[in-house]
């Protein structure tokens, strides 16, 4: 299967009044059609700015981010976004900021459909009931979902998702978990999942990629696999597999923080 | 009950106002051509009334034309520094400087340039003092949002003119009613100023100045109450206009 998403050597520094800050240095990374790749790495090493790039919100120094074969240049529409910091419009009821990818991306369709296809996402994320909600009136975990909601909406077929999980408490967390292993079989798509939970990179993901501390390479891709691979279930969480796999992860990182002497691994 | 609260208190203290004026002229046995008292008023009111309404339509239409005229060229303005930062360093100097200008030289300037042209002068004058807040205000709203903002839609391809009008222009509307409170009560001084200062002028300017040139004190004082009146509803129907498009800005009290 041809790879949907592929990023190669991308390299990026910011300008910052102190000269240039070094963030990505020759990024590799290749996701297959309709897999999940989950990416972890130390805090600040330019996975929000990975995130940035596949969208086509920023352009990297070097290298290329391709998705569908083409290069990309600028954002485009078939992509759902998910931010770290998930910001709701204040003017907006939560219905009517779930709605508003809808208006870029489908002006025609009708105002019925928009509504029906928000409210029936909220309530799979288990907001249903506060579609008339000002955001200020919701908490931080809740406006996260709803953050999710916006960003799949429109059913797009690369969803990005920086540390969309991060707020919420480990019960909900592992609710959603499950939410999206059901909405990926209904609605396929290719997914790009930032995470600092090691548990939910190997729970969710297809590939677990490591990034190395800033600036950062791809240090590590774990291939997930569980014995007799069907629907996942969180008790595959608690196999001798999955705690081999954890395992890997957790060295790994402590290598991409500088804290484990040896060689890193490719 | 708070309907009482909303109307009652207001009402009471107006009246507690001036039963203090009314008490302060009595007591101090002020003549009417030192300070009138309110109950001189009614027979102002009553004497002049088609004055005041022929006085009180013209000083609204002009204030309320050059207000329409600020908002227009100021979010313009605004928009211009929002968007480019040259424009804002450019443009900002200027604009202090200029609000920094007392406007009431301006009246003789803007008399000798457009001369006999009562209306344009007196519209351009309340445009002229009001534009800055409105200038400024939509300036610094856009040019602070923050990026975040402007990436949901960013991320969807959306062009500059949709992110502006879905995302920029909304969430500056606190900003921009917060100034044009401050530009609706600047626009009403800037027309009375041109109404009391520039010779054969109109409105309920024109007015007290006659009634100082014919000595009639009560009738000054009527007209400095018929002012104000005018002032505050202009606002409150600034505030109106808030509460329908930026009112969910207001925090809910607790
Ligand atoms: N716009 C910017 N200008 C300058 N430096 C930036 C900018 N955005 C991020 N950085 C810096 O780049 C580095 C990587 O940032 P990034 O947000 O991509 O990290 P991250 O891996 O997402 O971190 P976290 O795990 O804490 O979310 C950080 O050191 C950050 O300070
Ligand atoms: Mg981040």
């Amino acid at each position: 299967m041809a790879n949907l998403i592929e990023i190669k050597g991308v390299t990026h520094a910011y300008k910052t009044p102190n000269g240039p800050l070094p963030v990505l240095d020759g990024l590799e990374i290749a996701v297959p059609e309709g897999e999940f790749a989950a990416v972890v790495g130390p805090s600040g090493c330019g996975k929000s700015t990975l995130t940035r790039l596949i969208a086509g919100l920023m352009k990297p120094d070097r290298g290329e981010v391709w998705l569908h074969g083409r290069l990309v240049k600028s954002p485009r529409k078939t992509v759902g976004m998910a931010f770290q910091n998930p910001v709701m419009l204040e003017w907006r009821t939560i219905l009517q900021n779930v709605i508003l990818p809808l208006e870029i991306v489908a002006p025609s369709m009708p105002r019925k459909d928009r509504i029906a296809r928000a409210e029936e996402l909220l309530a799979l994320v288990g907001l249903g009931g506060f579609e008339d909600k000002r955001p200020s009136e919701l908490s931080g975990g809740m406006r996260q979902r709803a953050s999710l909601c916006r960003a799949i909406v429109h059913k797009p077929d690369v969803l990005i998702m920086d540390e969309p999980f991060g707020a919420l408490d480990a019960f909900t967390r592992e609710d959603l978990w499950q939410t999206m292993h059901e909405l990926r079989a209904k609605e396929p798509f290719t997914a790009v999942l930032i995470t600092h939970d090691l548990r939910e990179s190997v729970y969710l993901g297809d590939q677990v990629f490591v990034l190395s501390g800033r600036p950062a390479t791809t240090q590590y891709v774990l291939d997930v696999t569980y014995p007799g691979d069907g629907m996942r279930r969180l008790e595959g969480l608690y196999t001798p597999e999955a705690a081999a796999m954890l395992a890997t992860l957790r060295e790994q990182i402590q290598i991409a923080q500088g804290r484990h002497p040896g060689p890193a691994v490719h | 009950m708070d309907l009482l609260r909303k109307i009652g208190v207001p009402v009471a203290a107006i009246l507690i106002f001036l039963g203090f004026w009314e008490f302060l002229v009595w007591v101090n046995g002020w003549p009417n051509y030192v300070m009138a008292s309110p109950s001189d008023l009614p027979d102002a009111y009553i004497r002049f009334w088609n004055l005041f309404l022929t006085g009180s339509w013209q000083t609204l239409w002009r204030t309320v034309a050059g207000l329409g005229i600020a908002v227009v060229a100021g979010t313009l303005v605004g928009m211009v520094m929002g968007f480019s930062r040259i424009a804002r360093d450019g443009l900002y100097p200027l604009l202090v400087g200029f609000n920094a200008v007392p406007k009431a030289t301006l009246v003789p300037v803007l008399a000798l340039l457009f001369i006999g042209q009562h209306n344009f002068n007196t519209v351009l004058m309340a445009f002229l003092i009001s534009f800055f807040p409105i200038a400024v205000s939509v300036g610094i709203g856009l040019s602070t949002l923050e990026p975040e903002y402007r990436d949901i839609l960013r991320s969807l391809g959306a062009s500059r003119f949709t992110i502006f009008r879905k995302i920029a222009l909304p969430k500056t509307l606190p900003e921009f009613f917060g100034a044009l409170k401050v530009s609706v009560t600047l626009a009403f001084i800037g027309t009375n100023l041109v109404e009391i200062i520039s010779p054969h002028g109109k409105g309920l300017g024109a007015l007290f100045l006659s009634g100082q040139t014919n000595s009639n004190y009560p009738l000054m004082f009527a007209v400095l109450i018929a002012l104000a009146v005018l002032g505050i509803l202009l606002y409150y129907a600034v505030v109106a206009l808030e509460r329908i498009f930026a009112g969910w800005a207001e925090r809910p009290q607790g």
